[in-house]
């Protein structure tokens, strides 16, 4: 049975239900464990835990510094490419949009590598549109290939890819695969994502399964929070999530709760997420899945993300720029505003501050060659 | 004087490095540890970094740097780790871990056997983290390795000797230096794993994350001193009956 096939075997609808039913004497008791299960998912996230938000928060930071001490993983995010064939209602590289697509030359590559690494950067994450015909998987092998001398850990979020392919990513230097749902709801998917390979709803959602049956060391999922309620997609990341730590247990899993932020095609979203909803899900999902890697975008505020930071929050991503090459002066179109555009230089030290160490290496290329 | 692989360590307590809230905050708990030997992952050390906080806070001038394999899956990737300390010039020691399950990180006994055997093969100093499995221990004696390195309890979790029962015969029939490795969350279960006669033990989690390193080192630092101590000075049976102070069988001797 595949992730897929486990997936459809449960009524999220009705787990979700259930969650917006939740009595406020059954999250104290659900509290009162010293360990969480997946059948503690609807509760932990219940509108009636977030009456209880301090006392998560509280568990979330105590487990969160047990299991990875006062350790905080920097990263930054490389744009390869706008160029895009899907199209999708929220994202700037949607291909209704009409502007001057741009795809990375290997000069500009190792040009924008250089520059990161010269920040102190150790561990990159490579990402594009999908335009498997251009930037196929011999660019994007290519370029994991040339940044591979520069950094210890790369990352790659890209078109869903079967397993030969990943293999091969894989063979060239890259550790860890990224791959969003978006959102869960199958039928709401299609109402975001209008044409392209990209509408292919179960084919994404088999893609973190090829990840791990290729190999990749540490694997992300998430949904973009806003495209629908957050509490139904928690349910389905939960879920999804112990699936996959079942049937590949060498992978690392991680998470990430990115929300809708403004896009230049005026959407806006029908299911706004709160500061508060963002705290929660990170809660609960560090009281679920203690040593998971939770991953803060800079799509966030700073303020806010510095209140976050201690609760459960293992990786943050720094100095972001959505756009290709953008970080060599370049001005070609973003994927999505960010909003905290601090240098990773203040970001540590705001994470000094608070007495998180800031940690730029936990990988090396030798465990792949 | 504990002797490990003809090198002699004042101090029986061994410490790990990650976790702590600052390159500071560490360098103050080893010194406060009185350590000798401190783990470095490799993984986490930029050695082509002049500007590495790591490598800046500490020498090895201070203390005998034990790289590790921390995040190999298996035996053929510890072994390139294990290579890639040595290449570092970091040292020809290697704390052999292979934990394949990335949560819990227990250790695969069977791909830790075979990097071992190749490992001691190529003149490195193996010191093996493993489940407190007597059985394995024996068998990388037997492999070479100049210590075994049985867990308390999973790592990080701090729960204490949860596997007294298998280190004690460990200890009763090794031949190489025991160090109790991952899971002690307290002075209290350093000091038991040490009056059991633990030859050594290893901490990370317990101080890195403590309110206070420094002084939670101190505490250590002490506490394994004690263990040893009462050890050494035997330690006297516990028994469930009260003992008769006149013999009943003394007239079988008159």
């Amino acid at each position: 049975m595949t992730s897929v096939d486990y997936l459809k075997r449960f009524d999220f609808h009705a787990l979700y239900e259930q969650s917006l039913t939740v009595k406020p004497e059954t999250v104290i008791q659900t509290l009162k464990q010293s360990t969480f299960s997946l059948s503690d998912l609807p509760t932990l996230i219940s509108p009636a835990a977030s009456q209880f938000i301090e006392s998560l928060a509280q568990r979330s930071y105590q487990i969160t510094r047990q299991r990875f001490g006062n350790m905080m993983q920097l990263f930054v995010p490389l744009y390869l490419s706008n160029e895009c064939y899907n199209h999708c209602t929220y994202c700037n590289f949607s291909i209704h949009l009409d502007y001057p697509r741009k795809t990375l030359t290997d000069d500009e590559i190792i040009e924008n590598g250089k520059l990161l690494k010269s920040k102190g950067f150790n561990h990159i994450l490579l990402l594009t549109g999908e335009a498997p015909k251009t930037v196929d998987v011999n660019y994007i092998g290519h370029a994991i290939k040339l940044l591979s001398p520069l950094f210890s850990s790369i990352g790659v979020e890209i078109q869903p890819l079967k397993q030969s392919e990943y293999e091969y990513l894989i063979k060239q230097g890259c550790d860890s695969l990224t791959v969003y749902q978006e959102t869960y709801e199958p039928d709401i998917y299609k109402q975001y994502h209008l044409t392209g390979k990209k509408r292919l709803f179960e084919n994404r959602l088999y893609t973190p399964e090829e990840g791990a049956k290729a190999g990749f060391f540490k694997i992300n999922l998430g949904a973009l929070l806003g495209l629908y309620d957050w509490r139904f997609e928690a349910l389905n990341l939960g879920y999804h999530l112990s699936y996959l730590h079942k049937h590949y247990w060498k992978v690392k899993y991680g998470i990430s709760f990115p929300r809708i932020t403004e896009t230049i095609s005026s959407f806006s979203t029908l299911y706004p997420v709160k500061d508060i909803d963002i705290v929660q899900i990170i809660c609960a999902f560090r009281l679920l899945f203690n040593d998971l890697s939770i991953t803060l975008s800079t799509r966030e505020h700073p303020s806010f993300r510095n209140h976050v930071m201690p609760l459960g929050v293992t990786h943050l991503s720094a100095e972001s720029n959505t756009s290709p090459g953008g970080y060599c002066g370049t001005n070609e179109q973003d994927q999505f505003q960010i909003h905290d555009s601090r240098s990773v230089h203040d970001i540590s030290k705001q994470l000094h501050s608070i007495g998180l160490d800031p940690v730029v290496k936990d990988w090396d290329q030798a465990f792949i060659r | 004087m504990l002797t490990i692989a003809k090198r002699t360590f004042k101090s029986r307590l061994f410490l790990g490095t990650g976790k702590f809230s600052s390159a500071n905050v560490m360098k103050e708990s080893l010194q406060a540890s009185g350590s000798e030997m401190v783990t470095v992952a490799v993984r986490r050390v930029d050695i082509n970094n002049p500007q590495d906080d790591f490598l800046n806070a500490i020498s090895p001038k201070d203390y005998l740097f034990l790289p590790n394999t921390s995040g190999a899956r298996n035996a053929e990737e510890a072994i390139r780790i294990a290579r890639l300390g040595r290449a570092f010039g970091v040292s020809d020691w290697v704390k052999l871990e292979v934990t394949p399950e990335p949560n819990y990180l227990l250790p695969d006994g069977t791909e830790t056997l075979i990097a071992a055997r190749q490992l001691v093969k190529e003149g490195f100093k193996v010191l093996p983290y493993i489940n407190a499995d007597p059985i394995l221990a024996k068998h990388l004696e037997d492999a070479g390795c100049c210590t075994v390195m049985p867990l308390a309890a999973p790592i990080g979790t701090n729960k204490g000797l949860t596997t007294k029962d298998q280190i004690k015969i460990i200890i009763e029939q090794s031949t190489v230096p025991v160090v109790v490795d991952a899971g002690i969350g307290t002075p209290s279960h350093a000091s038991e794993a040490m009056e059991m006669g633990a030859d050594a033990v290893l901490v990370n989690t317990a101080i890195a994350v403590a309110q206070d390193p420094v002084k939670m080192a101190l505490a250590f630092k002490q506490a394994v001193m004690a263990g040893r101590l009462a050890f050494e000075s035997g330690i006297a049976n516990t028994v469930d009956t009260a003992q008769a102070s006149s013999p009943l069988t003394n007239f079988l001797r008159t």
